[in-house]
């Protein structure tokens, strides 16, 4: 059985998306009535049209209640959705099919993260209850793994690559400051980014993703009852999840150059949406970009690039707002920031104002006009063990 | 006549050098080194090591029928008051449950209890002996003091090695030295009034057991004299009639005195230097004296320990006075600005006390280790299990290679960075674990890195330590490279 897909059957009709950042002055509830209001406003419904919530956060809140209580939601069901890094993704996925299974006529996907309240630097799993075996080791240690293999199975000198790392963060580092709601909205070169002291493995704080709290949101209908609502729908195209059972961890096969779940989620993603060349045919991609080495593997597994080859792209600008394919051209999660539950709601709104002309000419895609799809990326864990969602939005039948 | 039929010992691989003391304490310290247990060391993990050590030696040779009957443990360290600590050892060797095991704790003299009700009771028994001392910034047993385990099996038969010929026991209470539970370090009187009762009471002990085993003090070849008292052992000794040459060193300026654990420490010494025919005598001088005569069997000959001490003696590498402190909470350092490890759960490491303690992989069916007939037909060893293995396979023993490894200079530990690495297991079919490497300076870890399991506790967080497996570097003078 493969999945079958739901190819524009559902359309995005309205969005919101609050600055991420350091939000010291604005809890979670603040972050999501500022969302889902912004969201409403854009579609120009209200919080009783929404048929069915689904609020993604994977560790500030529990359950729907969570949503329902700061919107004031009556009688309306709210389900909380958790999913690791994908859990923004995955509520706008459950929001989508129910639309589509006829369920509901109009649905509401809210991701949610209020990280700073933690008091500590970088993201803190909740720890559930274990026998005291479980890695300890940053998520940061983990993804650093990968790019002394990936320079090792592709010999690529270690500096080279570095020079790579460092241009995948000056380049959503200069995206990210012509983006508003960015968390970091300051620029870097890359002589400075290769300069700074390494954190874990290779890494320096500056090739991880900015913490931050924030808020986005979508709404979704049936794509023939979008027009009533805007002239510039979103048709959702696929939504390919593939969650890793573990196995790559243990697996004496498995190189650290790839991460497969990634992989088979694009593939799947391209068979719903009827992509077979996603280079040529995709107007941008929001990738996962929790560590600048996966950015450099996921255009590789995304087809974006040839195996082994992606770091030259990264150089030669391929993935540049002005190059072929732009990628996280609102500055990624490296400088829009990572409040987990939203992350992926965030680069939706990014694909929303990107493919319907709404950027600013500052950071508008070189590809706009010219092709109308665009694939955004959530990944949560570790290589080796992740969960991994692909979605494509197009606005074109 | 019951004897030891094997041993293994565990020095950690830190070693302080005594003359960095007086610059910082402003007094104490002196020349050579001592051994220190790491972060991730205590009484219990360093005695787990011993006892894998001396089974590794004995399955060896006389197979799975000759495993210990019983098991002790002692220490004046424990990790645990109220409940027992060598369950844990118990749990790491996969002892069958009817093997039971007792903690023997608090005193040195509980080791050589240990001992000698191993001596008397039936089969093989184990008794692991372990120590940590520490003594106050400055002090005498900072510097004297040392971290080690030995453990000895004791049985009888065609395995015995060195044949128990006699063991006489004095007792005698007096305080030359105290420490009341819970103080970070002894206290000590005069030490001219220890000296002077240990003298006597040592050379009490050793002309009884010398009269029971009907030998001269000069056909004596090897006499190991223990105690925490030095210069009693050193008086003890010049009194005792035995040559001067068949004195065994006490590794003062090496390891130092590990507590519990140096009576069977420097006993192993001894016969990793004897030969077959030979008298060793143990004395060992702690509240009263014990005089223990072994008489070395021909089975000595070709008995190879897993690694013998002085081996582990000239495979170290130095910790410096600061981190040392930090190690022994002497000296409390900024921590990590990361949450603390949850507490582990007290019935899922139950559960799952196969693989927490004793690495016990999963697989279907049989796996092999490399070099059996046919390796293509290996099924993958899952570290660790999964839900649908249905077969157990030990891993503790099985030596394996870093594929690749990171440095994480930002999550939590006592002791940072945490060095961690993917390992691949020597098995047929596999076997991954990415696992944190220790007792190793990250500039020395490289891709392709031979490394072995080491059992060590992780962390304790609410006072339960976590106890699990790290991977560390094979040595060069490991003989198994």
């Amino acid at each position: 059985m493969a999945a079958n897909g739901i190819r524009d059957r559902v359309a995005i009709i309205g969005m919101g998306c609050t600055r991420f950042g350091e939000h010291w002055d604005k809890g979670i509830d603040d972050l999501i009535v500022e969302a889902a209001t912004a969201a409403f406003a854009d579609a120009g419904v209200t919080k009783e049209d929404v048929d069915a919530y689904w609020f993604g956060t994977a560790q500030s809140a529990m359950s729907g209640i969570a949503l329902a209580r700061p919107l004031g939601l009556e009688g309306k069901p709210v389900s909380r959705v958790e999913n690791y890094c994908a859990t923004g993704s995955d509520a706008l996925r459950q929001a989508v099919y129910a639309v589509a299974s006829g369920a509901y006529d109009m649905a509401m996907a809210i991701g949610a993260e209020k990280v700073k309240d933690g008091g500590y630097q970088g993201l803190n799993a909740f720890p559930v209850p274990g026998d005291g075996t479980a890695r300890t080791v940053t998520a940061a240690a983990m993804f650093s793994m990968v790019a002394p293999a990936y320079a090792g199975k592709y010999g690529v000198p270690p500096a080279d690559l570095k020079t790579a790392l460092a241009r995948v963060a000056s380049k959503n580092h200069y995206n990210g400051a012509r983006n508003p709601r960015a968390q970091f909205r300051k620029e870097y070169s890359v002589e400075k980014l290769r300069a700074m002291p390494a954190v874990a493995g290779g890494l320096s704080v500056f090739d991880c993703a900015g913490v931050a709290d924030g808020a986005a949101a979508a709404i979704v209908v049936r794509a023939e009852d979008a027009h009533r609502y805007t002239g510039k729908p979103l048709l959702v195209k696929a939504l390919s999840l593939v969650t890793g059972n573990g196995g790559g961890l243990g697996d004496p096969g498995y190189d650290y150059t790839t991460f497969p779940e990634a992989a088979a989620a694009a593939a799947g993603a391209y068979k719903e949406a009827g992509i077979t060349a996603p280079r040529a045919e995709l107007a941008m991609a929001e990738v996962h970009d929790c560590f600048t080495p996966t950015e450099i593997v996921l255009t590789e597994d995304f087809g974006l690039a040839e195996r082994g080859t992606a770091w030259k792209e990264v150089l030669a600008g391929t993935f540049d707002l002005g190059g072929e394919v732009p990628v996280n051209p609102d500055g990624g999660l490296k400088a829009f920031g990572h409040p987990v539950g939203a992350s992926g709601l965030r680069m939706m709104f990014e694909a929303w104002l990107q493919l319907r002309g709404e950027a600013p000419p500052e950071r508008r895609i070189s590809t706009y006009g010219k092709r109308s799809l665009a694939l955004t990326h959530t990944l949560g864990g570790y290589p080796g063990e992740m969960v991994s969602l692909v979605s494509i939005v197009g606005t074109d039948q | 006549m019951r004897g030891i039929t094997g041993w293994g010992t565990h020095l950690p691989y830190h070693r302080l050098d005594r003359s960095a003391i007086s610059g910082v304490a402003g007094s104490g310290g002196g020349t050579g080194t001592r051994t220190v247990a790491g972060h991730d060391e205590d009484t219990t993990t360093m005695g787990a090591e011993a006892a894998r050590a001396a089974l590794r030696g004995h399955d060896g040779l006389h197979g799975p029928n000759d495993r210990p009957r019983s098991l002790w443990f002692a220490t004046t360290e424990p990790a645990y008051a109220d409940r027992t600590n060598a369950t844990v050892l118990h749990a790491v060797l996969r002892l069958d449950r009817a093997v039971p095991a007792y903690d023997a704790v608090g005193s040195v003299r509980s080791a050589l209890g240990a001992l000698r009700a191993a001596g008397q009771s039936p089969g093989t028994s184990l008794v692991v002996t372990s120590d940590t001392r520490t003594g106050l910034p400055g002090g005498p047993d900072e510097a004297a003091g040392g971290d080690a385990a030995a453990a000895l099996l004791i049985g009888a038969g065609d395995h015995v090695l060195a044949e128990i010929v006699a063991w006489e026991s004095v007792t005698d209470d007096f305080v030359d030295r105290w420490r009341t539970p819970g103080a970070p370090a002894s206290r000590l009187w005069e030490e001219r009034f220890g000296e002077a009762r240990y003298t006597e009471l040592g050379a009490e002990a050793l002309k009884l057991a010398l009269g029971a085993a009907q030998i001269a003090a000069e056909a004596v070849d090897h006499l190991v004299v223990a105690g925490l008292h030095d210069r009693a052992a050193a008086a003890v000794q010049r009194a005792s009639g035995v040559p001067a040459a068949k004195i065994t060193d006490r590794l003062a300026s090496t390891i130092g005195n590990p507590g519990a654990a140096q009576p069977a420490l420097l006993l192993v010494a001894a016969l990793e230097s004897a030969i077959p025919g030979q008298h060793v005598v143990l004395l060992a001088l702690a509240d009263g004296a014990d005089a223990v005569v072994l008489r070395t069997t021909e089975a000595l000959a070709s008995y190879r320990p897993h690694r013998t001490v002085a081996e582990q003696v000239a495979n170290s590498g130095p910790v410096n006075y600061g981190r040392y402190l930090h190690w022994r909470g002497m000296l409390p350092v900024e921590p990590p600005r990361r949450p603390e490890p949850a507490r582990v759960s007290s019935p899922a490491a139950h559960r799952n006390a196969g693989w927490k303690y004793g690495l016990l992989a999963g697989t279907t069916g049989t796996p092999g280790t490399t070099g059996a007939s046919d390796p293509s037909n290996a099924a993958p060893v899952h570290l660790p299990p999964t839900p649908q293995d249905d077969t157990r396979t030990p891993a503790a023993d099985v030596l394996g290679t870093i594929v690749t490894f990171t440095v994480d200079r930002l999550s939590y530990s006592l002791s940072p960075p945490v060095v961690f690495a993917v390992v691949d297991f020597d098995f047929d079919g596999g076997g991954r674990l990415p696992v944190e490497l220790t007792d190793v300076d990250p500039g020395e870890v490289a891709i392709g890195g031979r490394v072995e399991m080491t059992f060590r506790r992780l962390a304790t967080s609410d006072g339960i330590h976590n106890y699990f497996w790290k991977a560390r570097p094979l040595r060069k003078s490991s003989r198994e490279k």
